[in-house]
């Protein structure tokens, strides 16, 4: 009887093998699993300075693409200010004044349309360049790749870019009276450059 | 220009040399298939006026252009 009952225990486990091989497997799988994600340094390293660097090659890139003016604009004032390309009438379009409206282009900020010669806002315009790498997290541009961003889409094709944009009045996103007192600061900043030009050439 | 890294070298070339110029070929439309814009800054000779020129075939770069920046697509914020 007791061999007739160790005979079957032999068989049982030697049938059952298979799946103590299997099951032990699994187990190995899942300790090593358990150890990898457990180890601190498998833990991606969070780079406080990555931004900071990438900030430091949009302004380089941006200075590269922009004239001297509109650098400086950027520079001292924190926006820069792009012509409108349409005019109504033809005799618009060849004022000596310049356009008959103009934008300001701040970062990570909707778009200004304003008139030049009345300092009247016009509308705002929500514009952003969505990460499309589809990584998961939502990353954004740098402030000056998002500036050289809107900046080459206005200056290639103003239409396009404003047909995506969401139009609004301005006061939606932005305080109007923020963007007047950057008007006024823009006023100020080009007639001391002004004053700056015909000092340095009535100096020669 | 990259969310969350700023500007990344993709692939560089000389566009007079066969194999070099296939490789900015394919990176070009790899950028355009994943929906960025590309666009070339130039300079205007006479006014000295800097703007971009949006381009959407590999064919559309001005010649001499010495880069191609590629962006997200702009939408609506």
């Amino acid at each position: 009887m007791l061999l007739a009952l160790l005979a079957l225990a032999l068989i049982a486990l030697v049938l059952a093998m298979p799946l103590i091989a299997r099951e032990a497997r699994r187990w190995r799988v899942r300790r090593a699993a358990r150890r990898g994600s457990g180890d601190p340094l498998d833990i991606p390293l969070y780079d406080p300075g990555r931004e900071r660097r990438a900030e430091q090659r949009a302004r380089e890139l941006l200075r590269s693409c922009v004239n001297d003016e509109e650098w400086a604009m950027y520079r001292d004032l924190g926006f820069i200010r792009v012509g409108g390309r349409h005019a109504r009438r033809e005799s618009d379009r060849a004022a000596p004044g310049g356009p008959v409206y103009a934008y300001l282009v701040y970062p990570h900020k909707p778009i200004v349309a304003y008139v030049p010669g009345s300092g009247q806002l016009l509308s705002e315009y929500c514009v952003e360049f969505p990460d499309l790498t589809g990584s998961g997290g939502r990353h954004r541009l740098p402030a000056s790749d998002d500036v050289l961003a809107k900046w080459m889409a206005l200056t290639s094709d103003e239409d396009r870019v404003i047909r995506r944009a969401n139009m609004h009045l301005v006061g939606r996103q932005l305080d109007p009276a923020r963007v007047r007192r950057d008007l006024w600061r823009l006023a100020e900043w080009e007639r001391r450059r002004q004053r700056r030009g015909v000092t340095s050439s009535s100096g020669e | 220009m990259k969310p969350g890294h700023g500007e990344v070298l993709l692939a560089e070339g000389d566009p007079r040399v066969r194999e070099e110029e296939e490789r900015l070929i394919e990176e070009f439309r790899r950028q355009l298939d994943e929906g960025m814009w590309a666009a070339v800054p130039t300079t205007h000779p006479g006014s000295g006026r800097r703007e971009a020129q949006l381009v959407k075939t590999y064919g559309d770069i001005p010649t001499g252009a010495d880069r191609v920046i590629f962006f997200p697509r702009a939408s609506g914020g």
